[in-house]
């Protein structure tokens, strides 16, 4: 459960029945920045997905996308309250050198941006069955011609 | 293919663009055969929308025939007519099963950027610019459209197109309003614009029971269209005192239920648009809000503008208003509303004023855009 909790893909089977109430809210202390004050840990990003827990993360484990953030992120799950489904939160784990590539999305002007689209994405294939892609623009296309 | 491109503030043109292409498992391409004007259109010609890019297709309101399937679609076959509501919708969000689709959660394809704080976006819409959705819009030869079994209807073999167009978001709106409204039978029903979605608002009032519906406008000729097709009263604000009519044909009460449905307010200026303290004065609303009885509801469909000014919140709450509102309509009435189509007790074809091939758009907005030489909506063509 721990690890679900802190920065890993999986959940076991207790836990998921456990999924029923708060799994865990990780308490941590902000880490020093580079001038040595401590820095606040960042936001919780949420959405509520429409499912009962057992589906938005089936057999116990992070799903795709949110598996990409393995080791950078730290989750917490709940039951929505009035039946709507679940709310899923994420945010960054203070002090954890996100994978590469990450970084930038994590560290950058806004750092819950990525872990934002992640939960999006996370919500789309849950509720509708695919993450929805916009139309490429024409302007995008080279043969364009006017 | 060719589409109905902006260009710029003002400035539409016909384009050769890209064919659309399946993106995602439940798409399907539709090859159009009717697509129509919509007021929605009106603040993106004229420049309003700040994220809209040269090339953007527009179009909300569409109908076609099928070409391509995704293996993800469950209800659509190559060759089946559909007339495709306006907005896009999963149909598998809390939103979506409670028959609110045009406030879907997944129909943004880049939620992120669209809305960095919130999840708040309501549902997508074709014809719209990237962070409104990012979905082309109908007036073209080819659209892509998403969640297909959710947005596509079959049209029945006795609803022509020129009729069925309509049912893609017209007529949903009209039902819509009177939805919001909960207008029931022997109900006052007052409608401000006799546009298309005011005139198709007087019909599903009609046809909800509404003893009484009168329309208010300056536009003669839309006047007599509402009178002639869908029995409203007509009152024409230039010629009349429309405060004391109405509280005339009702009894002394003023109508249990106001729409406004007068589309988008005028353009801004340059000023106005930079400087981001223009605010519209919703002239219709404020006397919507004066005219209607005690605890009578009033409904405000979109086009209104981000923000309004003297709003008269003074005479909502004495009066005990009820004020509700919608922008797009609920796809799910669009099936019952074919059908109604086919029984011939909703006809829409006249609301069809221009039909012009799909190289004439730039034209048939001017003419729309501008009311001139009677123009409801133009339809095109590919």
């Amino acid at each position: 459960m721990g690890r679900l909790a802190r920065a890993g893909p999986t959940l076991g089977g207790a836990a998921l029945a456990g999924a029923a109430r708060l799994l865990r809210v990780p308490r941590r202390g902000g880490r020093p920045g580079a001038d040595g004050d401590v820095v606040a840990p960042a936001r919780w990003e949420v959405v509520t997905v429409d499912r009962p827990p057992e589906q938005v993360l089936p057999d116990g484990r992070w799903p795709e996308p949110l598996r990409r953030l393995d080791g950078a992120v730290e989750v917490r799950v709940r039951p929505a309250p009035g039946d709507r489904g679940t709310e899923l939160a994420a945010r960054p784990v203070a002090g954890v050198t996100p994978p590469t590539g990450l970084a930038a999305h994590l560290v950058g002007d806004d750092p819950g941006l990525l872990v934002r689209r992640m939960l999006r994405q996370l919500k789309q294939r849950v509720e509708a069955g695919e993450v929805l892609r916009a139309d490429r623009c024409a302007l995008d296309r080279p043969e364009v011609r006017g | 293919m060719r589409a109905l491109c902006w260009l710029a503030a003002g400035e539409l043109g016909v384009r050769e663009v890209p064919d659309p292409e399946l993106r995602n498992e439940r798409d399907v391409i539709v090859r159009v055969r009717r697509s129509a004007t919509s007021g929605g259109d009106l603040p993106l010609l004229a420049g309003r929308h700040p994220l809209l890019r040269a090339g953007d297709v527009l179009g909300a309101e569409f109908l076609g025939e099928v070409v391509e399937v995704g293996p993800g679609v469950r209800r659509h076959r190559v060759g089946d007519r559909v007339v495709v509501g306006a907005s896009v919708a999963c149909g598998g969000c809390w939103y979506c099963r409670q028959g609110l689709h045009s406030c879907c959660d997944n129909a943004h394809a880049d939620l992120a950027s669209a809305d960095p704080d919130r999840a708040s976006t309501d549902a997508g819409c074709f014809g719209r610019p990237r962070a409104a959705g990012g979905f082309a819009g109908g007036h073209a030869e080819y659209v892509r459209v998403p969640y297909a079994d959710v947005s596509a209807f079959r049209v029945p073999d006795a609803v022509d197109d020129d009729r069925a167009v309509f049912a893609a978001d017209a007529a949903p709106t009209g039902w819509l309003a009177t939805e919001l409204g909960a207008v029931r039978p022997g109900d006052v029903v007052a409608i401000w614009g006799a546009g298309a979605v005011g005139q198709l608002t007087a019909r599903a009032a009609v046809l909800r029971g509404a003893a009484r519906v009168l329309v208010v406008d300056q536009h003669e000729d839309r006047l007599r269209m509402a009178e002639r097709h869908f029995d409203a009263e007509p009152l024409d604000y230039r010629r009349t005192d429309v405060a004391a009519e109405l509280r005339d044909r009702s009894g002394g009460r003023g109508p249990d239920v106001c729409v406004v449905a007068v589309g988008a307010p005028p353009s801004r200026s340059l000023a106005d648009r930079f400087g981001g303290q223009h605010t519209d004065r919703p002239d219709a609303l404020r006397e919507a809000v004066h005219a209607c009885r005690k605890s009578g509801v009033v409904v405000v469909l979109g086009g209104t503008g981000g923000f309004v000014d003297a709003f008269p919140l003074g005479a909502v709450t004495e009066r005990r208003l009820t004020l509700r509102c919608a922008a797009r309509p609920n796809l799910r009435d669009v099936p019952m509303l074919l059908d109604r189509m086919a029984s011939d007790e909703l006809r829409t074809e006249h609301l069809a004023t221009h039909r012009l091939p799909l190289a004439q758009g730039p034209e048939g907005y001017a003419l729309f855009r501008d009311r001139a030489d009677g123009c409801v909506r133009a339809v095109f063509t590919p």
